[in-house]
């Protein structure tokens, strides 16, 4: 498969996802996210080059994390439009997500993706992360539609429902605001033609959007200064 | 053993949509006002516009109780009740109009009088077997003055369709005839949203903005809506949402009247001997205290004023207060508000920055606003085209048939359409039946240990005919913009608990059928006083927090009028 990411990029692709699993390693993210502005938008001032979501996982082992690693990059690949969801820090964002708000979620991604490298090995021969990617989506659409479920497989109720789970996370991970550690150089946001949380949006600024002229925003909310994350209190 | 407090003329439960506009008539007329909140003060600084937390992770706040007690729900009677999903209201001050959509709709007059005016134009045939619906105790005309008093207090943008009974055809003619127009011009329009109202023209429907509880420019000293794009479960950075805690319960708050007590936990009612309510008993943390009253008003919303009375048991009301005509928590409804239709069109729509108050309604299918006599059911729905997307929710988009939700291929689609899709927001005429109702849960309980309110109810074969119908409507008002997919959600089922929950309460002139009279207050314990939309017994095809804002000034302003009466 033609990745130009990996061209434009100081490492490749297949080193990220391996040092997301490999303990200590830091590196690069590709820098192609401010090349592949969608559609009509005229480019913004090239994004920084950010710090990789890299680095050991607190909550999954390192074999988990690569399993887990090359299911996010199926739903999300980085292809000839552009990075996906592991570029986009999904890994980190779901970490940080299961150490908090997400942390009754620890088991559930244990034993899916367990049960998930048993189906592959059970029924394609090989572990996960070794299939090829047509493998790799085959066996991923066998979980997502619950065909993968029973009790010798081991997923915890349907396989669907790991599969949802994933999904619903790598989702938030790409296309959420990049204070939770992921949406790193605002990749998803580029992949939707989202441009950028502002706090007054003017009609000037609407009609420029609607003529595909708004240049778009690379900010988090929390970069505006005025709001608490916490939750307020008397 | 609970610490005795000082006596308060009003004791209001709940500071949000109702109670947080009824403690302003009480206070500015001198009574002695406490208004006890479950959740805590939220401001400014906790409204960041991030999706994540708004609408994924349940947004700030602090005080969970509505979560920890939410309902179960069941179709029919025979079957077992399961909890499913999270509760869509919140606790703070302020309420759930603190992320609300603040789409701040009068009902029509047809809805106070569905029963008398189907009747003389179709006959009583057509009213719907096994539906307990009635007419209100009064028509639209009693209620008018309130909901001009609201829209002013509280901040109502929109545009005026009847003003004294002459039509506006840039408002909704259809609406009941108004003593004036709003305080705030509507909110601005998108491109699409013309291009929305000029299709519906185009088949002679008659569209119009719609009307929200949100600054559309300056007001009160307040600024202009932002048109951030997070209105949807999130709070307002701008205060541009004039929620209660912006509004009317500062104002109340600087009579020095009202004291309000956050994180204050209700639990029970009391009564003395003769049946007469004495006040509320509740915690903060752990401590317990009793809240002595000459009036007592209930505005926790239509689960939580049920379970309150059904838990409040005494010798003189052993199946609970207000309840020995078993009229507690029955004439149930939640609003039909499923049955969707969406689109997939061949151009941006430019709904990045978005609201759901912002839009383009028809209420040509809603009501009697159109000849029911060769269709099957009463009522209708009213069609609300809105701009509002977020990008999580946009990328979650379907694929309208083609292909698998992820991958590369569903990237090269979401990169194309991720702002090219549109749903209808279509509420529908829902009635109140014999076998819907709420009651108890005889198995599932909150961490205290009392239950929770168990829903028993489904939709039945008139709103699933308004559903069919209003489908085809929006169907044909997609196809006249373009739409090259459209697709239909399921005509609906069992109900579940929602935003838009009626009944439990109902008010009414006959005890018999009704808990509340037609000021609110109760049959059987006289001051006791229920606020919010468990006392009323119609939908219409609209958001009901105005007519329950309107409803609670009315009731407050009854017992300011009367108080002699009602206290002593």
């Amino acid at each position: 498969m033609a990745d130009q990411s990996r061209d434009r990029s100081p490492i490749s692709r297949r080193d990220l996802l391996k040092s997301a699993g490999a303990a200590g390693a830091a590196a690069l993210l590709p820098g192609a996210a401010a090349a592949e502005l969608p559609k009509a938008l005229p480019a913004a001032a090239p994004a920084p080059l950010a710090v990789a979501p890299t680095g050991p996982l607190m909550n999954l082992t390192a074999q988990e994390t690569e399993i887990l690693g090359a299911m996010v990059d199926r739903l999300i690949p980085s292809d000839d439009m552009g990075p996906g969801a592991v570029e986009a820090g999904a890994l980190r964002f779901i970490d940080r997500a299961l150490s908090e708000a997400e942390s009754d979620s620890v088991q559930a991604y244990r034993t899916g993706l367990a049960a998930l490298d048993h189906y592959s090995r059970y029924t394609r021969g090989a572990p996960f992360i070794e299939l090829s990617d047509r493998d790799k989506d085959s066996v991923l659409i066998d979980v997502q539609l619950g065909g993968a479920t029973g009790a010798e497989v081991g997923f915890v109720g349907s396989s669907g429902s790991f599969f949802n789970m994933v999904k619903s996370h790598t989702w938030q991970g790409t296309f959420g605001d990049p204070t939770y550690g992921g949406n790193v150089n605002f990749i998803g946001w580029d992949i939707l033609g989202y441009p950028g949380v502002r706090m007054r949006v003017s009609e000037e600024d609407q009609s420029l959007m609607e003529a595909g002229q708004l240049p778009p925003v690379r900010r988090s909310a929390y970069e505006y200064g005025q709001f608490q994350i916490t939750g307020g209190e008397e | 053993m609970a610490t005795q407090l000082r006596s308060a003329d009003v004791v209001v439960v709940g500071l949000g949509a109702a109670g947080g506009v009824a403690v302003q008539p009480l206070a500015e007329a001198g009574l002695d006002v406490v208004g006890l909140e479950a959740g805590t003060w939220l401001d400014r600084r906790d409204f960041a516009p991030d999706e994540i937390r708004n609408n994924y992770r349940d947004w700030p706040m602090l005080v969970k109780k509505t979560e920890l007690e939410r309902p179960t729900a069941r179709a029919t009677s025979s079957q077992t009740a399961n909890r499913i999903g999270s509760h869509p209201m919140m606790n703070a001050v302020g309420g759930t109009t603190l992320h609300y959509w603040a789409q701040s709709w009068r009902l029509n007059p047809w809805d106070f009088q569905l029963v008398s005016r189907t009747t003389q134009r179709y006959g009583a045939s057509r009213i719907p077997a096994g539906s307990t619906v009635e007419d209100w105790p009064f028509g639209y005309e009693e209620l008018e003055a309130y909901y001009d008093r609201v829209e002013y207090e509280v901040g109502v943008s929109g545009q005026a369709g009847n003003i004294l009974g002459e039509i506006d055809p840039r408002g909704n003619r259809f609406e009941g005839p108004r003593r004036r127009g709003y305080p705030m011009p509507a909110l601005r329009w998108t491109a699409f949203n013309e291009r929305m109202a000029d299709a519906a023209r185009g088949l002679g429907w008659h569209p119009f903005a719609g009307p929200a509880a949100i600054n559309s420019t300056a007001y009160q000293g307040r600024p202009g809506c932002g048109y951030h794009g997070f209105c949807n479960k999130g709070g307002c950075p701008l205060d541009a949402k004039n929620s209660p805690h912006l509004t009317t319960i500062p104002r109340a708050v600087d009579t020095g009247n009202l004291r309000v007590v956050t994180r204050a936990h209700v639990t029970t009612i009391a009564v003395d001997a003769n049946g007469r309510t004495s006040g509320v008993n509740y915690l903060v943390g752990n401590t317990e205290y009793f809240q002595p009253a000459r009036v007592v008003l209930i505005a926790a919303y239509t689960y939580e004023n049920v379970r309150l009375l059904l838990l409040s048991k005494s010798r003189g009301y052993p199946d609970g207060l207000s309840n020995n005509h078993g009229q507690v928590g029955r004439h149930y409804l939640s609003h039909h508000q499923g049955a969707g239709v969406s689109a997939l069109l061949p151009y941006d729509t430019g709904a990045w920055y978005g609201l759901p108050a912002q839009g383009v309604a028809v209420d040509d299918f809603a009501d009697d606003n159109f000849d029911h006599s060769d269709v099957d059911f009463i009522g209708g729905g009213n069609l609300w085209a809105m701009s509002d997307r977020r990008p999580i929710s946009a990328a979650g988009m379907g694929t309208y048939g083609r292909g698998r939700n992820w991958g590369s291929e569903w990237k090269r689609f979401i990169r194309e359409n991720a702002d090219r899709t549109h749903s209808f927001y279509i509420q529908k005429t829902t009635l109140p039946y014999e076998d819907n109702y709420l009651d108890l849960d005889p198995q599932v309980t909150d961490p205290l240990g009392f239950p929770v309110i168990r829903i028993t109810g489904q939709f039945k074969d008139n709103e699933r005919a308004i559903a069919a119908f209003t489908q085809d409507k929006a169907e044909e008002w997609y196809r006249e913009v373009g739409a090259t997919e459209i697709t239909r959600g399921g005509l609906g089922g069992s109900m579940g608990a929602t935003t838009h929950a009626y009944g439990g309460t109902r008010m009414g002139d006959d005890p018999e059928t009704n808990v509340v009279d037609r000021f609110g207050f109760s049959h059987e314990s006289p001051n006791l006083g229920v606020l919010g939309a468990s006392v009323m017994g119609t939908s219409g095809a609209r958001n009901p927090t105005l007519t329950s804002q309107a409803l609670a000034w009315r009731t407050a302003q009854h017992l300011v009028d009367h108080w002699s009466d009602i206290a002593d």
